[in-house]
């Protein structure tokens, strides 16, 4: 038997780094990188919320984990993006340091 | 305590240091590396709370597939390192000041002001059947059909995203 309010507790610390990893890294893979923490995260509320109201209605409710499976094909989506575009930010400037991103034009 | 009590601690213990590992070492392999634990230990999570199929999904598209991804594109482009720079000397310390509030935060609307009395069980042996995962599907393509394709022409549009930025220009070709 664990609370609920663990789970939610870690996934605020674990919201927490990737936001602060998100403010004090430069480069800009490893700002990526916090992003995908936060969504993971975030992901495990979800379940967490989802076991919770389980157990509270005892039925078995899939609509968390069904949420999470989307979360997670978003997320790949993104990273294919994301991923592409600091290749071809790479190939321009020659650095993924998010300070050398200061001009609109490549 | 019981023995998920102390499963859950030891794991959380895992994953926040995976994360802070991940961004505190200056490495960026070594970052991804770290990344890669903490979604293995949010993939047992995901046993723990009776979720079998997203644990096995975090582990193939996350762990798996996005990770090797980074990998790969970290070494592609040699950026390991950032050369060092000045950075604002105030800005780390207030980044990590606004962090803790944000934490404090969250966990004050959430755990004192609006507390959860939800006790988390063991996942029993039917959440971990083949029926559990037939039901699964079947509130997926029944209830989400939709979101379902939704996400597959997602998926598809950013494939040809990718293709498109990543596609080498001809020389002397206007844009």
């Amino acid at each position: 038997m664990v609370p609920e309010t663990y789970y939610i507790a870690l996934s605020a610390i674990l919201f927490t780094i990737g936001a602060l990893g998100v403010l004090i890294r430069r480069n800009a893979l490893i700002i990526f990188m916090s992003v995908e923490l936060m969504l993971n995260a975030a992901n495990l509320a979800f379940v967490a919320f989802a076991r919770a109201r389980e157990a509270l209605t005892g039925t078995s409710i899939y609509s968390g984990q069904i949420i999470v499976f989307f979360v997670i094909a978003v997320a790949a989506a993104e990273v294919a993006v994301g991923l592409a575009l600091i290749v071809a930010i790479f190939k321009t400037k020659q650095s993924i340091d998010v300070d050398a991103m200061s001009s609109l034009k490549g | 305590m019981s023995v998920d009590l102390i499963l859950f601690m030891v794991l959380a213990l895992i994953a926040i240091a995976a994360a802070i590992g991940m961004l505190a070492s200056q490495n960026a392999v070594y970052s991804a590396l770290f990344l890669v634990i903490n979604f293995a230990t949010v993939a047992v999570f995901y046993l723990l709370l009776g979720a079998p199929f997203i644990a096995m999904a975090q582990i193939t598209v996350y762990a798996g597939a996005i990770m090797v991804l980074f990998l790969f594109v970290i070494m592609l482009l040699g950026a390991e390192r950032l050369a060092p720079v000045k950075v604002l000397p105030y800005q780390r310390p207030m980044a990590i000041g606004l962090a803790v509030v944000l934490v404090v935060e969250a966990v004050y609307l959430m755990l004192v002001r609006n507390p959860s009395m939800a006790m988390i069980n063991p996942p029993t042996d039917a959440t971990n059947t083949v029926g559990a995962l037939q039901e699964l599907g079947m509130t997926l393509f029944n209830q989400y059909l939709l979101p379902f394709e939704v996400t597959s022409i997602l998926l598809l549009v950013a494939m040809i995203g990718a293709i498109v930025l990543t596609k080498q220009e001809k020389k002397g070709e206007q844009k």
